[in-house]
């Protein structure tokens, strides 16, 4: 089997075969479900987007939280030490710990399905913004999860990796709204609106799957993954 | 090239290609030089003690020769592959245990050992076997239900071993492998370090010198980043060679004892050690040598009718010459 699936297989059932796993998915489970629940009735549309709008809070404390651990502890326990001196490239390793969260997060959203499955059976609902707006939910997810494993890189104190996880998706998520925009400098406006996560979110989850949208999520991605890379590679010359 | 197993004090004299070879290796962390020009080379079959105080530079060393991190200076191969630029053929024949050996504590004991197993690229249907044979090997048996976490520092020590030994590798790095381990745990760990040394290139840290006389063919002293002696475990003694103590327990009034032992024409330092009961009183005296230094005190026993309970030459070690080099000034 290659290095990153061996990891990422590591990585997974270390999360889901943990205390920390179960209660990571049941608080994760039971505020959603409060959060959908709370106006579902009261609104009475058979409709998920007031519940995917409140993702991207949701996820800021959730996936800092659940990528925290993934970096950090292998400094604190220095196991980093065996690992990055396995026949393994440091880029295997980042990829198969970034798929490992993913896959862990894919598994917390889908157990989210059962309130589109309500919604279903309430009402008539559109089924193309659900299916956009999960297919967003992954790529938000993902996006996070990219700034929350380089966060834990950079510290061997989970709780440190956990705030300037939280601290960089917000910059991330509110960087294009227009209470910042009105702040900055004219020209800068509309780099930052770009940036912004809020807007790109926005239109997937109204359903819109824009291959705009796909750019900017893997360019975060892969932009976060790479200072993650040089994060690890970072101990050779310290 | 021809090394048999039986003549490893021969091989690290001998020419031909070694296994493990570093030039000129220099390493800062800030402003503080870590290791500093450090050469040396390591033939097929040696087993190399890296002698030091703490902080002198061997785990530096190690994690440059494992490309953990990277020189700032100098070159280093293993089996002519450069850690620089080809640090996962380096890996493929290097077992590396880190100071400490740390361990996934959330992995059980089988499960670990497969996860490296896999990550050495064991083909999945040799994983079970390489498994086994380290279970049976580091005699993990007793725990091998168990999870990582829950171990004695003996068992993860062991742990750490059959890690680093399960791709069978030509080359094996151990850094204080022996530290916070029992005795009968020091004593199973280096019968195994041995064992492994017969076949294998090994190099082993550490900071306890009857370790490094029991399993090492060859010494290197390493104090301040630099490389301050070298040679076998008898080699280095014998630096010590003109330099030697005897350990007297005589009834003799003291300070005429004292007096008589300073006049000795071989003795160069004589030091009181304690009082024994019955009037008895230890000294140590040294000098130049320490047979005739024994034969001179005997004599002066006779001459001046002093009981004698105790005389003894003591031997330079090891210790002798690891304090001397690492010190700077000598020890007589």
């Amino acid at each position: 089997m290659r290095p990153t699936a061996v990891i990422a297989r590591k990585e997974f059932r270390s999360h889901v075969s943990s205390p920390a796993g179960y209660v990571f998915l049941t608080a994760f489970l039971v505020l959603t479900g409060w959060l959908f629940f709370r106006t579902f009735f009261l609104v009475g549309q058979a409709s998920l987007r007031p519940f995917f709008s409140l993702m991207p809070w949701v996820f800021l404390f959730f996936v800092p939280a659940a990528a925290m651990r993934m970096w950090a502890e292998e400094r604190k326990l220095g196991t980093d030490e065996i690992l990055l001196t396995l026949p393994v490239r440091d880029g295997e390793v980042v990829m198969g710990k970034f798929l490992a969260g993913l896959a862990f997060l894919a598994l917390a959203v889908g157990l989210t399905l059962p309130l589109p499955l309500t919604v279903a059976a309430l009402g008539d609902p559109d089924p193309g913004p659900i299916i956009g707006g999960y297919a967003g939910l992954l790529l938000l997810a993902a996006a996070y999860l990219s700034i929350s494993l380089f966060a834990s890189s950079l510290s061997e104190n989970q709780i440190v990796a956990f705030v300037v996880g939280t601290t960089m998706s917000f910059a991330l998520l509110v960087m294009g709204e227009d209470f910042v925009l009105v702040a900055v400098p004219r020209g800068l406006a509309p780099v930052l609106r770009y940036l912004g996560l809020g807007q790109h979110f926005r239109s997937t989850a109204r359903g819109v799957i824009d291959s705009r949208d796909i750019v900017y999520y893997l360019s975060v991605i892969g932009f976060f993954l790479y200072l993650n890379l040089k994060a690890v590679e970072a101990r050779k010359w310290r | 090239m021809d090394t048999s197993t039986d003549s490893r004090h021969e091989t690290s004299r001998q020419a031909g290609e070694p296994v493990v070879s570093l030039r000129d290796i220099t390493r800062r962390f800030g402003s503080v030089l870590a290791v500093d020009g450090v050469s040396f080379d390591v033939h097929r079959g040696e087993v190399v003690g890296f002698l030091g105080p703490n902080a002198a530079g061997k785990t530096t060393t190690m994690r440059i020769l494992t490309c953990f991190i990277t020189a700032d200076e100098g070159t280093a191969t293993v089996a002519g592959y450069d850690v620089v630029e080809d640090p996962i053929e380096v890996r493929r024949r290097v077992g590396y245990l880190p100071e400490s050996a740390p361990l996934y504590t959330d992995l059980g004991v089988l499960e670990h050992l497969r996860f490296v197993a896999e990550l050495r690229g064991i083909p999945p249907r040799d994983v079970k076997r390489a498994v086994d044979r380290m279970v049976d090997a580091c005699g993990l048996e007793p725990v091998a239900q168990r999870i990582v976490g829950e171990l004695s520092k003996g068992y993860r020590q062991r742990v750490g071993l059959a890690n680093t030994m399960i791709h069978d590798p030509d080359v094996l790095v151990l850094d204080e492998p022996t530290t916070g381990l029992d005795p009968s745990q020091i004593i199973e760990i280096r019968e195994l370090v041995r064992r492994i040394g017969r076949e294998k290139t090994v190099i082993l840290s550490t900071h306890i010198l009857p370790e490094v006389e029991a399993v090492s063919s060859r010494v290197l002293i390493i104090n301040a980043g630099r490389i301050v002696a070298t040679g076998t475990p008898g080699d280095l003694a014998r630096m010590t060679a003109g330099r030697g103590a005897v350990r007297v327990s005589m009834l003799a009034p003291e300070r005429e004892a004292l007096a008589a032992l300073s006049a000795l024409p071989c003795a160069q330092d004589v030091e009181r050690v304690a009082k024994e009961p019955g009037g008895y009183v230890v000294y140590s005296v040294s000098g130049s040598d320490s047979d005739s230094l024994a034969e001179a005190v005997y004599d002066l026993s006779r001459a001046r009718n002093w009981r004698l309970r105790e005389l003894s030459r003591k031997t330079p070690s090891l210790e002798d010459v690891f304090l001397d080099v690492t010190s700077g000034r000598g020890r007589a």
